[in-house]
């Protein structure tokens, strides 16, 4: 199933799915109750003040965190009671990550990063880089592949860190802040770029950002608020 | 910005003379610029004539008019139908949201989930213009991005809203 570009409701046929989900660090609770639903294909923004428990409820449906309660579900099955080498495992295969800083191993050069996440999965060193190249293609890195980070620019960088994360053509992207230490010009290139081969590719997108124009790049956004997920086109006003 | 809803708002909290309402209006809303009394008692006659709100009986005294204005039922729908309506998402629209703010607070209506609707109405606007800078036309692009960084600064004033309204309330309730 893929969302339609103005796709305001949440999906009937989620690909992936928090429900009810709680989760404290210590005394401190961060999500109190969160729902949410990702259909395949649709690109869901998650915004919120800091501290509102957004990056806690990516991190959840992406298997890092383990809720307290409540339940996460992927591709009809329920991904949360997966004991941790089943989920690893899932994270590897089905996830991608882009994260705001220090994501790429600053030893390797850029082809090196990009061709790690398919060496590890036991891809042909050869047929890796192969494929590396052709992603840092796509994300207009071509000659930049024997770079080692420190050799590149924040958007660059940026780059290189979502064609490592798109690689394994993972079924679901989860970016937290994937522009927020880059420059207004240069976030909007890495976030259209991330969104067109999303769409090329058909994966499902959650991009958490506290950015309205990186949310406008999306085609739904809600809102997390004190560990609650507010869904504003199912707000009803004046009662 | 609604001059006329806006009186309705201010009389939906309490019944008042001319005089007050233009008081309270340039207190809270005339940021510098008084409501002349000829357009406070102009627009009084047409709230009047119709419907939307009643006068009372000629008091005595001397100065102006001294008729006490109370809002009628369908005046106070008007103004729970304005305040709910998100504004049009277009640039400046500070004053418009501004009065929404203040009069839902004064008025004990839900201004957090006011601004929710405004900020998904504005977030919509920002996606219909960024689908427009998809284009070719580069100055299509740079029309859409003055609109998206304005559009982006109401969001802003939103969220610090938002994060204040407890502390708002108590500023305008009297």
């Amino acid at each position: 199933m893929t969302a339609s570009r103005s796709g305001a409701q949440a999906p009937a046929q989620p690909l992936i799915e928090a429900r009810d989900v709680v989760k404290s660090f210590g005394q401190t609770p961060a999500l109190r109750g969160a729902s949410v639903a990702v259909a395949g294909g649709e690109i869901l923004a998650v915004m919120g003040p800091s501290g509102s428990g957004k990056s806690t409820l990516l991190h959840c449906l992406a298997g890092i965190f383990t809720p307290d309660g409540g339940e996460i579900w992927f591709d009809g099955r329920r991904s949360d009671r997966l004991g941790e080498a089943e989920r690893t495992r899932l994270r590897r295969t089905a996830f991608g990550f882009v994260f705001q800083f220090g994501q790429l191993v600053p030893e390797l050069t850029a082809a090196d990063n990009v061709a790690l996440p398919l060496l590890l999965n036991r891809v042909r060193r050869k047929d890796a880089y192969e494929t590396a190249a052709g992603w840092l293609d796509r994300l207009e890195l071509s000659g930049l592949g024997g770079r080692r980070t420190g050799e590149l620019s924040g958007g660059q960088a940026q780059r290189v860190a979502l064609a490592r994360a798109l690689v394994g053509r993972p079924r679901v992207l989860f970016a937290d802040e994937p522009t927020g230490s880059l420059d207004s010009l240069t976030g909007e290139m890495v976030m259209e770029l991330m969104v067109s081969l999303a769409r090329e590719e058909g994966t499902t997108v959650v991009v958490v950002t506290h950015e309205a124009r990186v949310a406008a790049c999306a085609d739904r956004e809600i809102m997390v608020r004190d560990g609650k997920v507010f869904d504003p086109q199912a707000a009803e006003v004046g009662r | 910005m609604s001059v006329p809803l806006t009186m309705l708002g201010l009389l939906e909290r309490e019944p008042s003379h001319g005089y007050e309402l233009k008081r309270d209006y340039d207190t809270y809303f005339g940021r510098g610029r008084p409501l002349p009394f000829g357009q406070v008692y102009a627009t009084l006659g047409r709230l009047a004539r119709d419907g939307l709100v009643v006068a009372g009986e000629s008091e005595p005294g001397a100065g102006p008019e001294r008729k006490r204005y109370v809002i009628t039922e369908a005046g106070a729908t008007e103004v729970e139908t304005w305040l709910a309506e998100p504004a049009e998402p277009e640039p400046h629209l500070q004053t418009v949201l501004f009065t929404k703010v203040v009069l839902a607070l004064m008025l004990g209506r839900p201004a957090g989930r006011y601004l929710d609707v405004q900020r998904a109405a504005h977030l919509g606007r920002m996606r219909e213009l960024t689908e427009v800078k998809r284009g070719e036309d580069l100055l299509d692009v740079l029309r859409a991005d003055y609109g998206l960084f304005h559009l982006e600064a109401d969001l802003r004033w939103i969220e610090m809203t938002a994060a204040r309204l407890d502390a708002l309330a108590l500023e305008v309730r009297r």
